[in-house]
């Protein structure tokens, strides 16, 4: 469970540690500058890492029964 | 022009009926008009919430930021989405206490945490200051939407007059339920125009995204970047934290919490909630666009980028259709301000005035507080001036201020005393409005300092200042906290 519950820290981790080398221009990814291409990729992850939280926590469960 | 202003007043008035509508079978007592009592599903909730990713600020000032900052603009793509992550475990016990305890407004869970009635009318006026401003941000863009979608037909004041009126009718008569109908007309439409303007645009004006970018590099180099210094990688994720802070803090998303039917609405919110606003993205890319195709807007006119290239894209009927969106973004997040101050106000502060005030009558009290503070908001629209900037920059450092106090309550008993919150909540306010009426930044008060900590937010130190105090005068007071439960209890 506390396990689980680390993994929201990635992106909090993620966001810290990645910033600084994602802040340039090129190269250009699906059309983007790299920083802003870098930014949706972290937004998405992040939302990926809350759905495995949220499917995988007991109290979700709990409060359906 | 005829057809912009006939599809402006067609969503102008549809709004007004769903708004309306929406009392429909219903009781108003209070519980049901502040926080639908406490029925509203997932997609109702995630609505309100999502008010607050779509209003004209980040309408207007979204691209409006991208056009005049550039690569720091990508910060309000970071910040809800941590503010979702956040609000899995602050969202569903703060839910709990308030049902528990029948909540109705914000102040009312700080006033029940700590048992303090006077932390109330603090939290509450610290809210009201952030707020008003907020709200005459939201009806001067409303103002500049309809003025520059009506190709200046409608003048502000009397686009800003039109607006208030139908946001007053439909939160005195339906309260939450008109904001919530209306909230799903508003997103349905905004998302269709953002999408297609955010995905046409560069199209058309350079023929696909990455020849957009590649242009803007060529007429500004390193602008869709952070810069090495002022708004560099350490402002960003300072101003980043701070907001994430205070995302839940506002009094209007606070009390839209409690509209949920159980906690696991917010479980789900905070896994969708990031992949919508990925769509803020395509409000940047309208910027960014306008940087080549309308250069030479300054300062707040940059705010008008959005509508300068559309208008210069676009027929008449389409730039309705703009507007009315645009429309959209400022009364629904205008009703729910609306509607917050008045329930704070009759609650937290009239109800300790007259505390023997039944509750038909604090209910009725914030259903006629809607229209008077609806003309304070007008008067500060017309006359504000600057001020209000000043009041609205300071409007996140505030409502941060409330989150210590919040955050250390959430256990059975709350980790500090009612003297510590109150004395830290003030101490960090107090430090907020000298810096923000200073204009004081770290570099200024600390110039030796290394330029990653000097580019830090400003608003980090109020919040370190509030802790302090918050710490320190709670280890002054527990005794005194311990010994009046001691004698709560010895009473029972």
């Amino acid at each position: 469970m506390k396990s689980l519950y680390m993994l929201a820290l990635l992106p909090f981790i993620g966001l810290l540690g990645g910033l600084s080398f994602a802040n340039r221009v090129e190269p250009y990814v699906l059309g983007m500058p790299f920083l802003i291409f870098w930014i949706i990729l972290w937004v998405v992850l992040t939302s990926l890492i809350m759905g495995t939280i949220y499917f995988f926590d007991p109290v979700n469960k709990e409060e359906s029964e | 022009m005829i057809i912009s202003l006939m599809i402006l007043l067609f969503f102008l008035v549809v709004s007004l009926f769903l708004g309306i509508k929406a009392k429909r079978g219903k009781d108003m007592d209070l519980e049901q008009w502040s926080v639908g009592g406490r029925g509203f599903g997932t997609i109702f909730v995630f609505l309100l919430m999502a008010g607050e990713i779509y209003t004209t600020f980040t309408f207007l000032g979204g691209s409006g930021w991208a056009y005049g900052k550039g690569g720091p603009a990508l910060y309000i793509l970071v910040y809800g989405t941590l503010a979702y992550v956040l609000s899995y475990w602050l969202l569903p016990p703060v839910w709990k206490y308030a049902k528990k305890h029948k909540l109705l407004s914000q102040p009312d869970f700080f006033v029940k945490k700590y048992d303090s009635p006077a932390l109330g009318i603090l939290v509450s006026f610290v809210g009201v200051t952030a707020l008003i401003p907020y709200l005459v941000l939201q009806l001067k863009g409303l103002g500049i939407i309809v003025s520059e979608a009506s190709y200046g037909a409608i003048p502000p004041a009397a686009a800003v007059w039109t607006g208030l009126i139908a946001i007053t009718l439909y939160v005195m008569i339906s309260g939450i339920h008109g904001s919530a109908w209306t909230a799903v007309l508003k997103d349905i439409l905004i998302l269709g125009v953002v999408v297609f303007l955010g995905i046409y645009l560069p199209i058309h004006h350079f023929g696909g995204i990455q020849p957009m970018f590649e242009a803007v590099q060529q007429a500004k180099p390193d602008f869709l970047i952070l810069p090495k210094s002022g708004m560099s990688t350490s402002w960003f994720i300072s101003t980043v934290i701070l907001t994430v802070f205070g995302y839940y803090m506002w009094p209007h998303t606070f009390a839209s919490v409690y509209t949920a039917n159980n906690p696991k609405v917010f479980r789900k919110n905070a896994v969708f909630m990031p992949l919508y606003s990925i769509v803020l993205v395509l409000v940047l890319f309208i910027g960014f666009a306008a940087i080549v195709k309308v250069p030479g807007l300054q300062g707040t006119d940059a705010d008008l980028s959005l509508f300068r290239l559309s208008i210069q894209t676009f027929d008449p009927w389409m730039i309705g259709l703009i507007g009315a969106a645009g429309l959209l973004t400022a009364l629904v997040p205008g009703s729910m301000m609306l509607m917050a101050s008045a329930t704070l106000f009759a609650k937290n502060v009239f109800k300790v005035i007259v505390p023997s005030a039944s509750e038909k009558q604090v209910a009725s009290t914030a259903k006629y507080l809607v229209p008077v503070i609806a003309l304070i908001a007008v008067f500060f629209t017309f006359n504000g001036g600057n001020t209000i900037a000043a009041l609205l920059l300071m409007g996140y450092s505030l409502v941060t201020q409330l989150f210590p106090a919040l955050l250390l309550s959430l256990g059975k008993t709350p980790i500090v005393t009612k003297q510590g919150a109150f004395a830290g909540i003030l101490a960090g306010v107090a430090v907020v409005a000298i810096t923000t009426i200073a204009g004081s930044s770290l570099g200024q008060l600390f110039p030796a300092l290394p330029q990653a900590v000097k580019d830090l937010n400003i608003g980090i130190v109020a919040l370190i200042i509030n802790l302090i105090v918050l710490f320190g005068v709670s280890a002054l007071t527990k005794n005194q906290s311990a010994g009046t439960e001691f004698k709560e209890k010895k009473a029972l």
